[in-house]
């Protein structure tokens, strides 16, 4: 069963991708973009089929590697549930 | 001094260190490989600068889950001392040795230039050859050095004395455009509270020979040298 790790930056964390991705979005002529957060998404394939232990692992996952907790929160979709 | 440098795959800046190591205490540090596990009977460990596994998923995050990383925890739990320069304190951090992160450089830019470091404190081993507020210079050669913590972080460290430099102008003065990365209060490095465990942003080891520019990296090697004379 699959989980999607979402990886973003915390609020209140710099994001300068984010930010020279808006710019960039500007010069292009896309208006009113208030804000962009640039993130990563980790697609974890599991052997596991009970969605709520592959949610479990991938927060577990998540809280000791994909994410850093000093920087960073992280959502985990389990595909199907 | 009975030194170590721990190599990761990716890791560039191990020779640098080395000879900067060799030169002050006159003995070759061991060279210890990331799946090993032991390192009895040493004063100091260092983890060099490069670009550990790729700097894959955040910089220095790989490396910190390495089991070369286990015993250096236990090592520093021990009182000893660990120096980690660059990507050495990407993984300190990471690794939860020290607290904070290192970001991409606030300006998005890889920084390969000098900066200047005014040492914050010089009662430690790694700073005793500076005076306290000294300036020196050293290359710095990385994209992500932004150092950031939470307000209680950094106002902690700041009150425990834990900020051992700081990016500043040649005549010591901390300014913004001292500060390149765009680290959080221009910290460029930092200490454990037992004041034994330092990360440091810079490379001060590619300053120790008149022949390659310059020495004003040397006193931090002969310190540890010196004070961690067997």
């Amino acid at each position: 069963m699959k989980a999607i790790v979402t990886v973003m930056f915390k609020d209140g964390v710099l994001d300068p991708q984010g930010k020279a991705i808006a710019h960039a979005l500007s010069g292009l002529g896309f208006a009113g973009v208030a804000d962009v957060r640039a993130g990563k998404v980790i697609e974890l394939d599991l052997a596991e089929t009970d969605p709520a232990r592959v949610r479990a692992a991938a927060e577990d996952m998540a809280r000791k590697l994909l994410a850093n907790p000093v920087i960073e929160r992280f959502d985990v979709a389990v595909e199907g549930a | 001094m009975r030194a170590a440098i721990v190599t990761f795959p990716g890791i560039n800046r191990e020779r640098d260190m080395a000879i900067a190591l060799e030169t002050s205490s006159g003995h070759a540090p061991r060279m210890v490989w990331h799946t090993e596990t032991d390192l009895s009977g040493l004063d100091l460990v260092v983890l060099p600068g490069g670009f550990s596994y790729g700097d894959y998923l955040r910089c220095g995050a790989m490396a910190a889950q390495s089991p070369v990383m286990g015993a250096v925890r236990d090592f520093a739990a021990r009182g000893g001392y660990v120096l980690g320069v660059c990507n050495g304190f990407q993984i300190l951090t990471e690794a939860g040795l020290l607290p904070g992160a290192l970001l991409r450089n606030a300006s998005l830019r890889f920084i390969a230039a000098d900066c200047h470091l005014r040492v914050e404190r010089a009662d430690t081993a790694f700073a005793s050859r500076y005076q306290r507020h000294a300036v020196f210079r050293a290359p710095m050669a990385h994209g992500d050095g932004n150092y950031v913590a939470d307000e209680a972080t950094l106002d902690r460290l700041e009150g425990e004395g834990l900020v051992g430099f700081r990016y500043a102008t040649p005549l010591g003065a901390v300014t913004a455009e001292a500060n390149r990365n765009g680290s959080a209060r221009s910290i460029a490095g930092i200490y454990s509270p037992n004041l034994r465990v330092l990360g440091l942003m810079p490379h001060p080891e590619d300053l120790v020979n008149p022949l390659i520019g310059g020495t004003d990296g040397k006193p931090l090697f002969d310190a540890l040298a010196g004070n961690l004379a067997a």
